[in-house]
């Protein structure tokens, strides 16, 4: 059995499965239940500097759901704990106390001056946790008052307040990067510069998830006024698979670690984004969906997963795609495939033909016999090889994309004589 | 052998459950993930298999966005009896045989109940989607008020065309009024169809009505710009058997429309009981008289399982409802006692080289009632008779003349003679449904009228 050790920044936990900063991680009751469920860690929900507590609204999420099926997205207008510091930093005592191999990184979010993360860090570093994720990055409520994104959006500040937390804690400081920015390897690189750790992303990215046509309000809806919220859930994978793979390429970031967050529902999830670099990963909306329970699956696949691969540690494959991630202008411009029908498989839908009858290249033609029996045949020499027919179809491994031997040597854009500016 | 036939033999509430609806209607919910199942094919297998020719994914589209009655409207566009359709049709030899999900997963999108939630769903709204054009002042008259001519009639009056629909018997509806069986027609199903049908407005039905005896042919095509013939069938076949006309033998077709007509806990069942035949009327007979408390009901058919004309559906409706099914026998005679059924003697059959042969050996079923479901044709005679009347002929002397040389649509293999327009030989005289050639459905009736219906409307505007 694959070992699942995980160790970022000096944070080590059983399993690289963690529980990210928001309402599951709340509470000393939720996290017991997650520990008791078998997750490697939390990251605490976000705590603000001491005072009179955060106020909430009602109602709080948003969900995306498609075909029938609940929160493919999900967003939420919640803002950071709204319960006293005093018992949150009380019950991460006592948790840590109680499961001293679980990964316990506390999520901290105080105004922009210097003195205010200083005051927290101290309270903070006598729970005996593990490390600190700064919140740069909540997209609702708390930006509008100069923290959160407010201050993930501009890469001095992130710098500024990072060389401040290591200046003023021992802990790990994981720095916790908005996606609400045009490019994510500023960020990083100024919190790479004020002394970070890590850096966990993504954080939620600014959305509405739908509008009520009947309130004429963005759902959810509180008193019949609506606000953006902070989009998670299945549906921001893709984002987060892009930005964390520009961190890890990028020559000055390549080293920092990288707990990933985004969309992470199931073990292969978890394993992509390992591969792009991460060392830990968060997950919040599939626990939300589905309870913590998931834990299992999660663990038991990745494992299983690594067996058959012969991977005996993550960092055997840790970061193992990202090498080739590229740019487009690299990619073979030689490099030749064809749709392939298995007609044995075909369950003559006609989706393959219809797409790209009217969407794509006219590549694959339409046929029926006398007795209505429906044949897709591609046609090889209009096939450009896109792909979309094999993502349309319904049957697994019905259609497949076939390598064509032309021939040809590898040539990417920079070769291309139709590039105006080739280098010779 | 007493006769033991009597009405009440379960209570009126056990009787109401046993008539319960045939498939539960599908929730919001099941609608929606239903819906989800349905791949949205290109060229569709399922709306090329229906006879009516429904954009099936079409309509399972605008399901799944919550579009319900822009659905319905789909459904109905196609098929004014959509609503009926969704509980009678055999889908399982139609639409939801050819469903793509078939050939993967073995379990097709329940496209009958989908259809079924979106018609429900326009019902209940009360909305009327459809409108007339403009008012064409050309006057057609339709025979008959079933599927066939309903079907007919509404796509004329959206064409703006009059319409007067003749029906012989007391109300419109047709086959879904008095044929189905019960437990796929609840709650006046049939009639709120008709009235959502005529609501369109353009069409008078007169009813009580009979061709032949207050009609005639010749009469409605001088004065009508057009004449449409859905009688249906108006005859049924017999065994001609000895003793066939003694009580306790029955027409199903007769017996169903009281069970349509009646108080159920009214109707009089046997204890033992027979039913002959093998299409889906056995099957309703047959399973109507076993909810109705029929202890013993035999279903006696002259070939195998694979031959019956019911679907396989239908066979297990009638085994899970406690019909005994027997194939392979054949009626040789029927036994009666002081004028009263008292069995039904069967010889064994067998098929060979496609030929049924008997075999002489016999077996004997105790009944106290015995239900013909042979089949049903069409008299033709009927479209003729009033023009006999008219050359001073009878009733009586109609087998002794030639019918041809009077005024109606020349007849093929017992069928009104139709092209694929529905038109008859006579210039102005079409004709669909059951007294046309064609599978005996409702839908097959809707299709026929509806094409009539153009059909017509193409030679009024010549």
């Amino acid at each position: 059995m694959a070992d699942l050790r995980c160790n970022i920044a000096g944070v080590s936990s059983p399993n690289p499965f963690w529980l990210a900063s928001a309402p599951p991680t709340d509470k000393r009751y939720n996290v017991e239940r997650a520990f008791e469920a078998g997750w490697g860690g939390v990251v605490w929900k976000t705590l603000g500097e001491d005072g009179p507590p955060i106020v909430n609204v009602c109602s709080r999420y948003g969900s995306v759901d498609y075909n029938g099926q609940r929160m493919i997205g999900f967003n939420n207008i919640e803002l950071i704990t709204d319960r006293p510091l005093k018992i949150n930093l009380d019950e991460i005592t006592a948790v840590k106390k109680a499961w001293p191999d679980r990964a316990m990184v506390v999520s901290l979010m105080v105004p922009c001056n210097e003195q205010a993360w200083k005051d927290i860090l101290k309270k903070v570093e006598q729970t005996g946790c593990d490390g600190v994720e700064l919140n740069f990055g909540c997209p609702h409520g708390m930006s509008e008052r100069g923290m959160g994104a407010a201050v993930g959006q501009v890469p001095e500040y992130i710098q500024e307040v990072t060389e401040w937390c290591k200046t003023h804690t021992r802990l790990p400081v994981f720095v916790k990067l908005t996606p609400n920015i045009s490019d994510i390897t500023r960020p990083a690189r100024a919190a790479k510069a004020g002394g970070a750790d890590a850096v966990s992303l993504i954080n939620t990215i600014n959305s509405i998830v739908s509008i009520d046509l009947d309130l004429m309000a963005p759902n959810p809806t509180v008193a019949g006024k609506g606000v953006h919220g902070g989009y998670c859930g299945p549906a921001v994978k893709p984002i987060a698979l892009s930005m964390v793979s520009e961190i890890a390429r990028d020559p000055e970031t390549h080293q920092l670690p990288i707990s990933g967050i985004g969309g992470i529902s199931n073990w292969r999830d978890a394993a992509e984004f390992i591969a792009l670099g991460c060392g830990s990963v968060q997950v919040c909306t599939a626990a939300m969906r589905f309870g913590f329970r998931i834990i299992d699956d999660l663990v038991d696949g990745l494992s299983n997963w690594m067996d058959e691969k012969g991977y005996q540690q993550l960092e055997d494959f840790r970061g193992a795609a990202i090498p080739n991630v590229t740019d487009w202008q690299y990619l073979d411009l030689n490099y030749k495939t064809i749709a392939h029908i298995d007609q044995d498989s075909c369950i003559e839908c006609g989706l393959c033909h219809v797409t790209c009858e009217d969407t794509s290249h006219q590549s694959i033609s339409a046929s029926k016999d006398e007795n209505g029996k429906r044949t897709y045949t591609v046609i090889d020499d209009e096939c450009v090889g896109c792909n979309l027919c094999a993502l349309v179809c319904p049957v697994p491994e019905c259609i497949t994309m076939v390598e064509v031997d032309n021939g040809l040597p590898y040539q990417n854009w920079t070769q291309h004589p139709n590039n105006p500016m080739k280098s010779d | 052998m007493e006769i033991d036939i009597k009405p009440g033999r379960l209570s009126p509430a056990q009787i109401e459950q046993n008539f319960g609806d045939l498939h539960a209607p599908l929730t919001q919910l099941q609608a929606v993930q239903e819906s989800a199942r349905c791949l949205f094919c290109f060229d569709a297998p399922c709306t090329e298999a229906c006879p009516t020719g429904i954009d099936i994914p079409g309509f399972i589209r605008k399901i799944a966005s919550g579009n319900t009655h822009g659905s319905a409207v789909t459904i109905l566009s196609e098929n004014i009896m959509g609503g009926t359709c969704a509980n009678v049709c055999p889908v399982e030899e139609l639409c939801e045989q050819v469903c793509v999900r078939n050939t993967a997963e073995d379990k097709p999108v329940v496209i009958g109940l989908l259809q079924r939630y979106a018609t429900d769903h326009l019902f209940a709204s009360g909305r009327q989607p459809f409108k007339r054009a403009d008012n064409t002042g050309k006057r057609v008259a339709v025979i008959g008020a079933g599927p066939a001519g309903l079907s007919c009639a509404h796509r004329l009056a959206m064409l703006g065309h009059s319409v007067t629909v003749y029906e012989a018997r007391g109300k419109a509806g047709g086959l879904n009024e008095y044929g189905l069986a019960a437990y796929k027609m609840l709650d006046e199903r049939a009639a709120r169809e008709v009235e959502f049908i005529l609501d369109i407005g353009g069409i008078e039905v007169k009813t009580g009505v009979q061709l032949g005896t207050d009609l005639s042919l010749r009469d409605l095509r001088s004065e009508f710009d057009a004449v449409f013939i859905g009688t249906g069938h108006n005859a049924v076949n017999a065994l001609q058997l000895e003793n066939e006309e003694v009580a306790g033998v029955y027409n199903a077709v007769d017996f169903i429309e009281q069970i349509r007509q009646s108080d159920l806990s009214d109707l009089p069942v046997g204890r033992n009981v027979v039913v002959i035949g093998g299409g889906n009327t056995a099957i309703d007979i047959a399973v109507q008289v076993k909810k109705l408390g029929a202890e013993n009901v035999t279903l006696v058919y002259r070939r195998g399982f694979e031959q019956m004309g019911a679907t396989e559906f239908e066979q297990q409706v009638a085994q899970t409802n406690g019909v005994l099914i027997r194939c392979h026998a054949q009626p040789c005679r029927i036994h009666a006692e002081d004028g009263h059924l008292s069995a039904v003697e069967f010889e064994y059959t067998s098929i060979d080289d496609g030929r049924l042969v008997t075999s002489g050996e016999t077996f004997t079923l105790p009944a106290d009632q015995l239900f013909k479901a042979i089949g049903q044709r069409l008299d033709a005679g009927l479209l003729a008779k009033a023009n006999l009347s008219e050359a001073g002929l009878d009733e009586a002397d109609r087998d002794e003349v030639n019918l041809d040389n009077f005024d109606h649509p020349a007849i093929e293999n017992g069928r009104i003679k139709v092209d694929q327009q529905q038109h008859s030989s006579l210039p102005n005289v079409w004709a669909g449904g059951d007294c046309t050639p064609g599978n005996d459905l409702t839908v097959v009736a809707v299709q026929q009228g509806k094409i009539a219906a153009h059909s017509i409307d193409e030679y009024l505007k010549r």
